[in-house]
């Protein structure tokens, strides 16, 4: 009898796909979106509905363009995960056609013309956020306060109608809705000399972070530590981010803490938390060696407190990724551990 | 490096390979109680060469030189072999009957003539006395090779002492079960090998390692031990059952926490491994005089009626086995020699048994099916978080692609095992063995046409200087202003060369 001889061992194939990694890492955002939607409404939904429509959209346009077959591409699930972390960076009334143009750049900039899956050197969600950042620095900060601490808080039908009008329903104003996010009153206090403990005093502040912020990071952090569990992920990035803000800010903040942020507001504040365990752990364009991810992660937390304290933005979460990214190489080359057998780690070549 | 495990007699703790994963075992398939006879098939087929997996691109090694010719009539353990060259071993005739060559010339055919007759060597029934040399030579006389997969010829391992002899009895591919199976039936002759294996070393220490989900094996081995008077000699330690367990580097960093060096081999740590089955060769050659002309092959897989372990003759065709084992159960899409992990699909189930032959495995479609499509690497590390060689995998791979060699060699591609774990937990279902394969088959290209850049560069220099000297014996010139202006820039070339 014949048979076929195909490939070489193994002869069974892999019980995992790139679609499955990519579900779990959804499936780990939901709590903090569903926390996100708690506190500050739907809005944000409408803003993954936009990205996910957008992402799918630009992706099946430049697999066309590229001679890429559609179905594996597509329903590898990459594209809605940039997508959601994408909109997760977001101020929730953020217009649409802001959303498409970061979307545009993450999908078809970032990822297709760098290669495509596998191949982006950047993180297309960070390269999504930091065009909006840039080219619409005025929407870029509406961030919704609170529901409970809103002067005026806004119906979903009024959140659709600002996304997809830009206009708020009269006589509601912007100033009504919109609040400065935490690290922006820090920010503007310490140039005027305001202590952190009066600046702190504002409803905004809940115990660590913003009010409400602190909430949807620790739902972050919970769909993190599953992934860690089930080895979807490393501890190492994540961790060496955190640790480094914490070890940075704490003998800073002991030698002053009227002028210098408490290390845990620093972790509960902005994209941090989000960021360390769901975009610093982003593997195509991260680090690759357990060592390197430790690297990566010490290097984005440091360049994050530096963006925040002598920086232009008052969050620089996305920056310090975007930086980073392109350190990866070098840090790659001087990371490559020891092999077994081998008396000691390969000498750095540079 | 600490000799931390040698220190104390091996078992007190074991120790951690890194990486490994954990498998579906699939062995109950073919365990029973009984290593069964397969019987005599109409014809046996014995390639010169026994050792079945050829690298890509490696050209088919040396064969040795016949003792027989087409048409003679062959005892049963005549040799057929006149001389061996490299690792290749002597090969015995398992049935009397007539030579024929095969078609290819790189086997022989050899039809049964029914009566089976022929004379063993001398058995030597007082081997605990004998010289070390002594059994050795009787181990390569008997044609005894690893009988693990590896095929080396067991006499080269036993030419130096070693401390430390470890038999192994972790067959840690699922399916596989002939090891096992042997320890269950027949392990006095097994223990007895490895006495005789620990004598020729010298060894301090015999160690049988066997895996935790071998459940009564342990009791019948020591109870065997027990039966030979031999606890304070032997041992059996039960190691945890991890995907690649029972590979040489990985069992001995398990009992002794010790890494076999790179490019080295276990004896440079002071010790020997060799698999159950080559201990019981071993034995049959010393004590009976028998050569090395079966061995037991477990037949198995979801696409076998009814699986089981048989004791072939080498030379038997796989289908042979298959219908002793009940034939096929439904449509096979593989048929594998060894495991699913690392073995070799064969196009053609007229394959016969040889040395290496450890498992014939039917898979079915439902076993080999891609769970999910092809798609770029997207680093995410799991490779590297199995791999027992500790490397990059995902590295190795893009450098392979982008054809960068001194990257590929600066990330140890030549400390693959190809063991296949990175490749069974890749989400993106890339077949980076495959990959690994070809890396290794240009590098030693390259490899080789370095040294013949260098061979010829030699030769080109010792030419040159040749004529120099010719040159200088001649009557001196003016040009030789010229050579002794242009001989040192010449020199400083070669070095940066």
């Amino acid at each position: 009898m014949k048979f076929e001889v195909p490939a070489a061992a193994p002869h069974v194939p892999a019980p995992v796909s790139v679609q499955g990694v990519m579900f779990k890492v959804l499936l780990a955002l939901v709590p903090g979106v569903a926390a996100y939607v708690f506190f500050f409404g739907p809005a944000i939904l409408v803003q993954i509905a936009v990205a996910t429509a957008c992402a799918s959209g630009f992706e099946a346009l430049m697999l066309k363009a590229r001679g890429q077959p559609l179905k594996p591409f597509l329903s590898d699930l990459s594209a809605p995960v940039t997508a959601v972390l994408f909109s997760l960076c977001l101020p929730p009334l953020l217009p649409w056609w802001a959303t498409v143009t970061g979307m545009a750049f993450a999908i078809v900039v970032a990822k297709h013309l760098y290669g495509g899956l596998g191949f982006n050197v950047f993180n297309p969600a960070m390269v999504g956020y930091a065009v909006v950042l840039v080219a619409f620095p005025l929407e870029a900060t509406l961030w919704l306060a609170p529901a409970e601490l809103a002067a005026e808080s806004l119906s979903f039908g009024a959140q659709l109608k600002a996304i997809l009008s830009g206009a708020l329903p009269p006589p509601v104003t912007w100033d009504a809705v919109t609040q400065a996010t935490p690290l922006d009153m820090i920010r503007t206090g310490s140039t005027q000399d305001i202590m952190i403990s009066e600046i702190r005093e504002s409803s905004l502040f809940g115990d660590f972070g913003g009010y409400g912020w602190e909430w949807i990071a620790n739902f972050y952090a919970l769909g993190g530590l599953w992934l860690i569990y089930k080895r979807v992920m490393s501890w190492h990035a994540p961790v060496a981010v955190i640790a480094t803000v914490v070890l940075l800010t704490f003998p800073v903040w002991l030698t002053d803490p009227d002028t210098h942020p408490f290390p845990l507001q620093h972790v509960f504040s902005g994209g941090l938390v989000l960021g360390a365990f769901f975009v610093a752990t982003d593997p195509v364009s991260g680090a690759t060696s357990p060592r390197g991810r430790l690297l990566f992660g010490i290097g984005v937390g440091l360049l994050t407190l530096v963006i925040r304290r002598w920086g232009g933005y008052p969050d620089g979460f996305a920056f310090a990724i975007l930086l980073m990214n392109m350190a990866v190489p070098l840090i790659d080359r001087v990371t490559i551990p020891r092999a077994f057998g081998h008396a000691r780690r390969e000498p750095p070549e540079l | 490096m600490s000799r931390k495990g040698l220190e104390q007699p091996l078992g007190r703790r074991l120790w951690h390979f890194p990486g490994g994963i954990k498998l579906r075992h699939w062995k109950k398939l073919s365990i029973s109680d009984a290593i069964e006879d397969a019987g005599m098939p109409e014809v046996l087929t014995l390639p010169l060469d026994q050792r079945q997996r050829v690298l890509p691109g490696s050209q088919p090694g040396p064969l040795p030189e016949l003792a027989v010719t087409p048409g003679q009539r062959v005892a049963r353990y005549q040799r057929l072999t006149a001389s061996t060259p490299g690792s290749t071993a002597h090969l015995h005739a398992p049935t009397s009957g007539t030579i024929e060559f095969a078609p290819n010339e790189r086997a022989l055919r050899l039809v049964p003539d029914g009566r089976h007759e022929g004379t063993p060597l001398p058995p030597m029934p007082d081997w605990p006395a004998a010289a070390a040399e002594t059994l050795r030579e009787r181990i390569y006389e008997a044609g005894v090779v690893g009988l693990g997969g590896a095929l080396f010829p067991t006499r080269g391992k036993l030419t130096q002492p070693a401390r430390i002899l470890i038999i192994n009895g972790a067959e840690c591919e699922p399916y596989i079960s002939c090891d096992e199976m042997l320890m269950r039936c027949e392990p006095e002759p097994l223990l007895k090998g490895a006495l005789i294996l620990g004598q020729i070393l010298g060894a301090e220490q015999i160690v049988v390692a066997i895996e935790d989900q071998m459940g009564k094996v342990l009791q019948i081995l020591a109870g065997a031990v027990a039966a030979l008077d031999a606890e304070s000699r032997i041992s059996v330690i039960k190691v945890p059952t991890i995907y690649p367990e029972g590979g040489e580097n990985q069992l001995i960093q398990v009992l002794t926490g010790l890494e076999v060096p790179s490019g080295g081999l276990p004896i440079d740590i002071g010790i020997v491994m060799q698999n159950v089955a080559t201990a019981a060769a071993c034995y049959d050659a010393v004590a009976k005089g028998l050569p090395l002309v079966s061995r037991v092959v477990s037949v198995t897989g979801r696409g076998i009626r009814s699986p089981g372990n048989f004791r072939a003759l080498l030379g038997t065709p796989f289908a042979f086995l298959i219908d002793r084992a009940g034939g096929y159960r439904q449509p096979v899409s593989r048929l594998l020699v060894g495991g699913p992990m690392m073995g070799q699909a064969v196009a053609d189930d007229a394959v016969p048994t040889t040395k290496a032959t450890n498992c014939v495995l039917a898979l079915t479609e439902a076993d080999t099916k891609a769970r999910a499509p092809e798609l770029p690497c997207i680093r995410c590390g799991e490779c590297q978080r199995v791999c027992p060689a500790q490397l990059l995998p995902q590295q190795l791979l893009w450098h392979i692609q982008d054809e960068n060699w001194p990257a590929v060699r600066q990330h140890h591609l030549a400390d693959c095992i190809e063991c296949g774990c990175c490749a069974y937990v890749c989400p993106s279902q890339i077949p980076l063995v495959d990959y690994y394969r070809q890396g290794k088959a240009q590098l030693r290209d390259i490899h080789d046409r370095d040294q013949e850049a260098a061979r010829s560069q030699a030769r080109h220099q010792t030419r040159d200087e040749k004529q120099a000297a010719q040159d200088d014996a001649a009557t001196r010139n003016p040009s030789d202003a010229v050579a002794d202006a242009v001989a040192p820039a010449r020199t400083k070339r070669q070095h940066h060369d």
